[in-house]
């Protein structure tokens, strides 16, 4: 299997972009990750596209999204797809991205990520979410997905001994390395003290510990090591690319609080670049609330069952922590962008391991753990990003 | 009167009633600046994921609970109501699925105002009198609806009540004779696609209430060559507080006699379920060999008069399924705005 | 107008039918479709006993599509005596009654109202156990 690098980046940055279509924000991303490699690289040399959208269908009224934007972006004729996979379609489409390079079928590839969300109202938007959870016997109960996580850390605060105001580090950590983002929607600071005045949205979940989805597109561009000796330009190995899934249903799981997609892609993802845990010095998680990205910080392996909330007020999650987590604001901060969210997740870690990332640097970054979920970790994808030289 | 072939009586006996209430007072505060009486303390408001349907379900259920039988065992499943959620969708074909009962069933609806239950009843025991099944199961239930501010706001309220007719050898109260008196006599009724009923005030009373009450009841009582004197319990009709005390006393039935099956002062007028649910209330402190004597009232208008005779099995099925002081001890009051916009009744464009 | 895909669901909905397997005795709900190289005669229909007690709850004040007309409303995770979870309304109480471990039982409510023109979805729903 030949090895995959990637080699160009680009976003918009997260917000409610009321003049933009989906097409005009994938092309704003995908003219910035050209813009990085040119005049060397140009889009000619682009081999297929990798469209990761999750919600195309019921929030843009737009199908077909590989073919658009293969015409938007002037490569008419291009191989072109859109992956779909709830949350974890942006992280997918960057398996399938380097699946290509990996055989050997392309050598220069990109993957967009888009997500037009602001044209619709509140409640198509949530009508929309709630296709990725269990149509008959979760949605049509009258369930959602916040609820489904509202209902998880209930049920963790209970069995570890939490109160609610546990969680607040999470989004307290995203929120200060926002202000450093100049692409994240949020960029104030916020307490635990306002954390814990914030209204309920699902209870225990409250305004503060839950994301709002936004319009953004982030672009990736995938190169074979032959066009990167080639070209000569910088490059960031995926040393791990490994996919799982679980069941879509809650009820059905056999473990609610240990996510088994979780655990199975990040065992296998770290497997497949023969490092360990402490090996990684920055992550990017579905955390949309502080309990995700708990849920999947243990099931991950980087710290016990139970212990996330005491490890991420012990300081654990910041730049300077063990497993510095959502750098560029995370879900909460940065914005929640669908489908696309997995591929800004990358974009960030690229930053940070090219040492750019001011002042949320992770001091001496080299290798980094990036894993977007589907749904409530019904699917599992984690990538392992290491400098080229190592 | 009239009697089955084969005699028949309640093999079975289950209510609901929804756990909310708003108080009479409150009504008045917002209509006339509670000024003035109120007709009853309390009535009963279903919740936002009630109907007809549901509650007829849980009445239904208890009452196959008592006579411990399979609901395949039912012939029919009848729901009599003046809100039945579809005007073309028997609500009876979700409560024969929801009980167990479907496909080999007969279910349908029925309707004529606050006897459509009772209606029911006597269909039913028809059906198995005839010998044509051995169990069906005839349900009052309504939502009422009460027009804002009109004085049938304050007793249109929300329950159900459920009787699983079969044999009498099976009962916990042989159902002895009944009959009804039926005339064209227009006190309250709701045209196709109205939202509410409309009423003849004063109308309503003589005319109506107490004429087919007292003539229905006069005769059987004749015809079975008896006197108020030989029954234990009584239950009448109770559209308010007052009417049920009243035509008692006119047909010499005491305080004491209605005081069990007497309901409607803590929630309102159930419409088609009231007065079986007074019977329920009566056979969940009935002794056997006890007697019951019931008049219901529809208007538009008719009366259907029953005897009953209680049995000793009374004693061992009451307590499979909560009793009516269950459903009562369980309130919940809620003021006039959310009764209003749980009522469906502000404009949500 | 989603009527076939409502319809399908009544027993499971309507009655609380799941599936129990002939020889382990295994129950699941709801019913599932059979699995390749498994006898399709092996899991039989299992009508649950409406008995469970609460594994979580959550109350939620921005509601999924259809479910806005009654503001803020609790769901469950309700685990049912025989072993199974379900996902479902709870009903017939206020936030301050619920706890996890809470005592619950299956009522029949009505889930959704399609609109003026379209039909009423009924199914299970929990509440307080009620004796």
């Amino acid at each position: 299997m030949h090895n995959v690098f990637i080699i160009g980046t680009g976003t918009t940055p997260v917000a409610e972009h009321y003049m933009r279509t989906l097409t005009d924000l994938a092309l704003e991303a995908f003219g910035a990750a050209l813009q990085e490699v040119a005049p060397t690289v140009t889009p000619s040399d682009i081999g297929a596209l990798y469209v990761a959208n999750a919600l195309g269908e019921s929030l843009a009224g737009q199908s077909q999204l590989g073919a658009l934007l293969a015409t938007a972006t002037g490569l008419v004729g291009i191989e072109a797809i859109r992956v779909e996979a709830a949350g974890a379609s942006g992280g997918v489409a960057l398996r399938q991205a380097a699946m290509a390079i990996m055989a050997g079928v392309h050598d220069l590839v990109a993957v967009i990520g888009v997500e037009k969300v602001t044209d619709k109202l509140d409640p198509e938007v949530e009508a929309g979410l709630a296709l990725a959870i269990d149509s008959d016997f979760e949605a049509e109960q009258g369930f959602t997905m916040t609820a489904q996580w509202a209902l998880l850390m209930r049920r963790y605060m209970h069995e570890y001994g939490y109160a609610a105001d546990a969680f607040a580090p999470f989004p307290v950590n995203a929120h200060t390395n926002a202000v450093s983002n100049p692409g994240a929607m949020y960029r104030f600071a916020i307490n635990a003290d306002k954390y814990r005045k914030a209204g309920q949205v699902a209870s225990p979940l409250n305004m503060l510990d839950c994301s709002s989805l936004a319009d953004g597109a982030a672009v990736l561009l995938l190169a074979s090591e032959r066009r990167v000796r080639e070209w000569g330009v910088p490059a960031i190995r995926i040393a791990a690319s490994a996919l799982a899934t679980d069941t879509l249903a809650l009820h059905a799981r056999r473990d609610l609080l240990w996510f088994a997609a979780v655990q199975q892609s990040a065992t296998t993802a770290l497997g497949q670049a023969n490092l360990t845990h402490t090996d990684i010095d920055v992550l990017e998680l579905t955390d949309p609330h502080g309990i995700a990205a708990a849920l999947a910080l243990e099931a991950s392996g980087f710290v016990e069952r139970g212990t996330a909330p005491r490890h991420a007020a012990d300081g654990g999650i910041t730049p300077t922590g063990a497993t510095p987590l959502a750098t560029g604001g995370g879900y909460k901060a940065r914005g929640d962008t669908g489908g696309a969210s997995g591929v800004y997740q990358v974009v960030e870690l690229v930053r940070q391991l090219r040492g750019t990332a001011g002042a949320a640097q992770v001091k001496d970054a080299q290798v980094a753990f990036a894993q977007c979920l589907g749904g409530v970790g019904a699917t599992a994808v984690t990538h392992i990003l290491v400098n080229a030289e190592r | 009167m009239k009697q089955p072939d084969r005699p028949v009586g309640l093999v079975g006996y289950g209510v609901y009633v929804p756990r909310y209430r708003i108080a009479g007072k409150e009504i008045a505060r917002i209509w006339t600046d509670g000024q003035g009486g109120v007709p009853v303390d309390a009535k009963s408001v279903p919740g936002p994921d009630e109907d007809t349907i549901t509650m007829s379900i849980e009445a239904a259920r208890n009452a196959l609970a008592r006579a411990a039988l399979p609901a395949t065992a039912l012939s029919a499943v009848w729901v009599g109501s003046e809100s039945h959620p579809y005007s073309v969708k028997p609500s009876g074909t979700v409560v024969a699925e929801a009980l167990g009962t479907t496909p080999w069933i007969s279910a349908a609806d029925w309707q004529f105002a606050c006897k459509a239950g009772s209606e029911a009843m006597t269909a039913s025991m028809g059906l198995v009198g005839s010998g044509m099944a051995d169990y069906a199961m005839a349900i009052g239930a309504d939502t009422a609806q009460g027009r804002p501010g009109d004085a049938l706001e304050y007793t249109a309220s929300a329950g159900a009540a459920a009787l699983l007719i079969g044999p009498a050898e099976e009962s916990v109260a042989v159902i002895e004779a009944t009959l009804s008196y039926v005339t064209d006599t227009p006190d309250f009724f709701r045209r196709a696609d109205r939202p509410y009923p409309v009423h003849g005030h004063r109308f309503t009373g003589e005319p109506a209430y107490f004429h087919h009450i007292r003539s229905a009841a006069t005769c059987l009582l004749d015809q079975m060559g008896r006197t108020p004197a030989d029954y234990t319990y009584a239950i009448f009709h109770q559209p308010n507080a007052k009417f049920p005390q009243s035509v008692a006393k006119q047909l010499g039935f005491s305080d004491a006699q209605i005081a069990p099956g007497l309901l409607s002062p803590q929630i309102g007028n159930t419409y088609s379920a009231i007065a079986l649910a007074g019977l329920c209330a009566t056979l969940d402190v009935a002794q056997p060999g006890d007697t019951i004597f019931m008049t219901t009232y529809g208007s538009s208008a008719g009366s259907d008069a029953y005897s009953f005779v209680v049995t000793p099995a009374l004693l061992e099925r009451r307590h499979r399924a909560p009793l009516m002081s269950a459903y009562l001890s369980r309130q919940e009051f809620v003021d006039y705005a959310v009764y209003v916009k749980w009522r469906n009744e502000l404009v949500l464009g | 107008m989603d009527l076939a895909k409502h319809w399908r669901q009544k027993a499971t909905r309507y009655r609380l039918e799941g599936q129990r397997h002939r020889v382990t005795g295994a129950v699941r709900f709801p019913a599932q479709p059979g699995m390749p190289g498994e006898d399709p005669d092996v899991w039989e229909p299992f009508v649950f006993s409406g008995q469970g007690e609460i594994y979580s709850f959550t109350v939620l004040r921005q509601a999924a599509t259809g479910f806005a007309q009654i503001g803020p409303y609790p769901v469950a995770l309700v685990k049912l005596v025989e072993g199974p979870l379900v996902s479902a309304q709870l009903t017939d109480c206020a936030e301050a009654d619920l706890a996890i471990g809470l005592p619950v039982e299956m009522v029949t409510r009505r889930l959704k109202d399609m609109g003026a023109d379209g039909v009423l979805v009924y199914g299970y729903k929990f509440r307080p156990i009620l004796r």
